[in-house]
């Protein structure tokens, strides 16, 4: 074979050509990210604006009216991070909560043999579904301010929730003094339940005599604590809302925003969590139920034991994409006011200080560590649920 | 010998054929059942006759006084007051209709809009005609080439001697397609390529693709809105009066770019191997490899995931309203600031939110039957 033996053979070489490829690619980057810069450098300067994370220790100047800790315009930016932050955190976890128990209930009806009944659910996936979030969002906003009533007419649940134009008002409850234990009587029973199991199961392989634990169970969780806590005399008391005059006094208000935002993030995202559910169920083969039956195993175990652990592992990591989507759609409070992350820091302090870079940079850092949080649980959950192999 | 007579057939019992059959067996087959059916009679008796009377029964239909044949119709179109509280009123919808669909785009210039239109409609029936057929692939593409650049130059003008428009005037239903369709028709070939990048044995490649993909598919769309909106016009010098829906669109492209990144990277992934070293052992270079073998695979795997990648992009086009573009969502705030139809938000959501649903269902049907007609698995 001839050899090539010209100067310029290298350049046929795959690995010089790799090279070369990469450096390139750097250089580009680089470039971009030169003068990218160096215009953002100038242009800051030139408008002067400030640079530099000093804002953030600045008087705020303005109030937010829903805030998990104090705050008042006295406070500073950072503290309005913390307030966005946590109100962000809040209307998550009860999106979560909810998108989760809808989602379940549409998607084990969408399987229904009742005709209706799966017709319904398929005709609420497929009307929520197709419905930008942020229209939803809107329609709801809009349809609590016009329907719901002025505060001397709310809806009373209990006398103890109440109802109204101005938001949702819930006993708050106020902890005091040796509530710590019962905390931690909590946290005791679970670990307890844990020990308990085990060691029940490992009977179970033994011996083959199998034990019921849930009552063990519910007497540790719930009962452990409930004893602690009447021993300490009560350490905690609800606050409740009532009516004084024009308004609700007490307890814990969430505004309408809050409402139409945590109303239409569940609504959504339950569509999506509706669909993994049945996928996951219909993904079950049918010859698993009737090995568990040929086995001996009545319905709920077969339930338990063999369909739902394999049904669980196609429909969970869906499920927790969608949590991470539904934190991210929180965002679009911004449209309504809800002073979450994006709204409060992102919008309303960008607007009085003007420094972009640095507030839109911490906000994106947020959900970025939400997101890489949320990553990491799903890389735990499908290690945990793989099929394990010999 | 017995003579055997045929009996007369006997008639299956009532409560087993037919629609009694039908009931028994799909709402009343269980005292669970049972239940559940009477409880959503129930939820739909509570839910759809109030509905029903606010948008058809109650509501007003008063367009104005039109004529067919000669014959004079309808009276003096329904104003705001005489509409009432209490149900729809359509002529709102139907005075503000133009808002909805162009926004203040001029209207005397509507016939471009509409033109693009009608080209999107007969963009379809040539997909339909020549698919399956020789050379089809040629006409396509350059449909798809052409198409884009025609549509563009007809709603912007500025060239041969059509008017131009500027974006500001762009709004309604009009500016929601033109950011959809820019945003998928861009954000495409770059997603291919990150999606390659990825994928690419070259590390720093490979490892810039992905911490773009990664970083974008981590923080929401309005974070990255509100970066192209505040920040994007600082890199560039004398970039100070930037147009606001290029902003909106580059911010929607890069957003999406990721999102097709992965789908495509699904479809690369699931190409064997074989294929690759085939196209190494025929002595293919890496462009032609991925143009002519990998490529052409793997994109007709991922359309399904594409078309509903697609969808999300359309749903997210209405965030544009938080930027301040005026596209339909918009509107409905705009048209009940009409000091003539105060208050007539209700009526414009329910428009929008029907205009977009039948967008975004029969796009989700498509890509339903698409993943039915790709599918290579054989369920029964």
């Amino acid at each position: 074979m001839k050899q090539d033996n010209s100067i310029l053979s290298f350049l046929n070489n795959n690995e010089t050509r790799a090279i070369a490829f990469q450096v390139i690619t750097l250089l580009i980057i680089a470039f971009v990210f030169y003068s990218g810069i160096s215009n953002l450098i100038f242009n800051i300067e030139a408008r002067e604006i400030h640079t530099g994370f000093a804002f953030l220790s600045n008087r705020a100047g303005f109030d937010i009216n829903e805030s998990m800790i104090a705050y008042t315009p006295e406070h500073s930016n950072l503290r309005v991070f913390y307030v966005g932050l946590i109100n962000t955190l809040v209307v998550a976890v009860v999106g979560i909560i909810f998108a989760t128990i809808i989602g379940f209930i549409i998607g084990i009806a969408r399987l229904s043999n009742n005709w209706l009944i799966s017709k319904l659910a398929a005709g609420y996936i497929e009307l929520f579904r197709n419905i930008p979030i942020l229209i939803q969002i809107l329609i709801w906003y809009n349809m609590a301010l016009l329907t719901l009533p002025s505060p001397r007419g709310s809806f009373n649940f209990f006398d103890s929730i109440f109802i109204n134009k101005r938001g949702i008002y819930v006993p708050e409850p106020v902890i005091e003094t040796g509530f710590v234990w019962v905390l931690i009587a909590v946290v005791l029973g679970i670990a307890l339940t844990f020990l308990m199991k085990r060691h029940f199961k490992q009977k179970h392989s033994k011996t083959g005599v199998y034990t019921h634990t849930i009552g063990y169970s519910i007497g540790l969780i719930f009962g452990l604590p409930l004893v602690v806590f009447f021993l300490l005399g009560s350490p905690l008391h609800f606050d409740y809302p009532a009516l004084t005059g024009f308004n609700f006094k007490g307890g814990r208000t969430f505004s309408p925003e809050f409402l139409a935002l945590a109303v239409a993030l569940s609504v959504y995202t339950a569509t999506y969590i509706a669909e993994a559910i049945r996928s996951g169920i219909e993904a079950v083969d049918k010859g698993q139920k009737e090995a568990a039956a040929a086995l001996g195993l009545t319905q709920t175990q077969s339930l338990k034991l063999v369909v739902l652990p394999q049904a669980l592992r196609v429909a969970i990591p869906p499920t927790i994409n969608q949590y991470l989507n539904l934190t991210k759609n929180s965002s679009l409070a911004t449209a309504i006011g809800y002073p979450e992350l994006m709204s409060a820091f992102g919008g309303t302090v960008l607007n009085q200080v003007g420094q972009a870079v640095e507030i839109l940079g911490m906000t994106m850092a947020v959900y970025l560590v939400i997101s890489l949080f949320i990553s990491l649980l799903l890389n735990i959950v499908n290690k945990k649920m793989s099929i394990k192999g010999q | 010998m017995a003579v055997y007579e045929q009996q007369e057939l006997r008639k299956p019992p009532i409560s087993q054929v037919g629609i009694v059959r039908w009931l028994r067996v799909n709402l009343f087959s269980s005292r669970v059942n049972i239940g559940l059916t009477l409880a959503a009679l129930y939820m739909l008796y509570i839910i759809i006759p109030p509905l029903l009377n606010w948008t058809i029964f109650d509501a007003n239909f008063n367009f104005g006084e039109f004529s067919i044949f000669g014959f004079e119709f309808g009276e003096v179109m329904a104003t705001n007051t005489n509409c009432g509280r209490s149900a729809a009123c359509w002529p709102f919808i139907y005075e503000k209709f133009d808002m909805f669909i162009y926004g203040f785009y001029p209207r005397d210039l509507v016939w471009r809009v509409d033109s693009v239109f009608a080209m999107t409609a007969m963009l379809f029936v040539i997909v339909r005609l020549v698919r399956n057929r020789k050379g089809s692939a040629k006409i396509l593409l350059t449909t798809f080439v052409v198409f884009p650049i025609v549509s563009f130059y007809l709603i912007a003008g500025g060239v041969f001697g059509l008017e131009e428009v500027k974006t500001h005037q762009w709004g309604g239903l009009t500016l929601t397609l033109v950011i959809a369709s820019v945003g998928i028709l861009v954000s495409f070939p770059i997603g291919i390529l990150l999606a390659l990048g990825r994928q690419s044995n070259l590390r720093v490649i490979s490892f810039f693709s992905t911490i773009y993909i990664e970083f974008i598919r981590a923080v929401p769309l309005i974070t990255i809105l509100f970066m192209a909106s505040f920040v994007l016009p600082l890199f560039f010098t004398g970039g100070v009066d930037f147009d606001k829906l290029l902003r909106a669109l580059i911010a929607i492209t890069l957003f999406q770019a990721a999102y097709f990144a992965e789908v495509v990277r699904g479809g690369l992934q699931a190409i064997p191997t074989g294929q690759y070293e085939a196209a190494d052992a025929i002595g293919l270079n890496y462009v032609q490899k991925n143009a002519l073998i990998v490529l052409p695979q793997a994109l007709k795997i991922s359309i399904p995931n594409l078309v509903g990648s697609s969808i999300s992009l359309f749903k997210d086009t209405t965030l544009v309203l938080i930027i301040g573009l005026m596209d339909m969502l918009a509107m409905v705030n705009m048209t009940a600031n009409d000091i003539n139809w105060l208050g007539r938000e209700t009526e414009g959501f329910v428009f929008v939110t029907m205009t977009m649903w039948i967008f975004l269902y029969s796009m989700s049907r498509y890509s339903k039957k698409l993943e039915v007609r790709f599918s290579t698995d054989h369920k029964n």
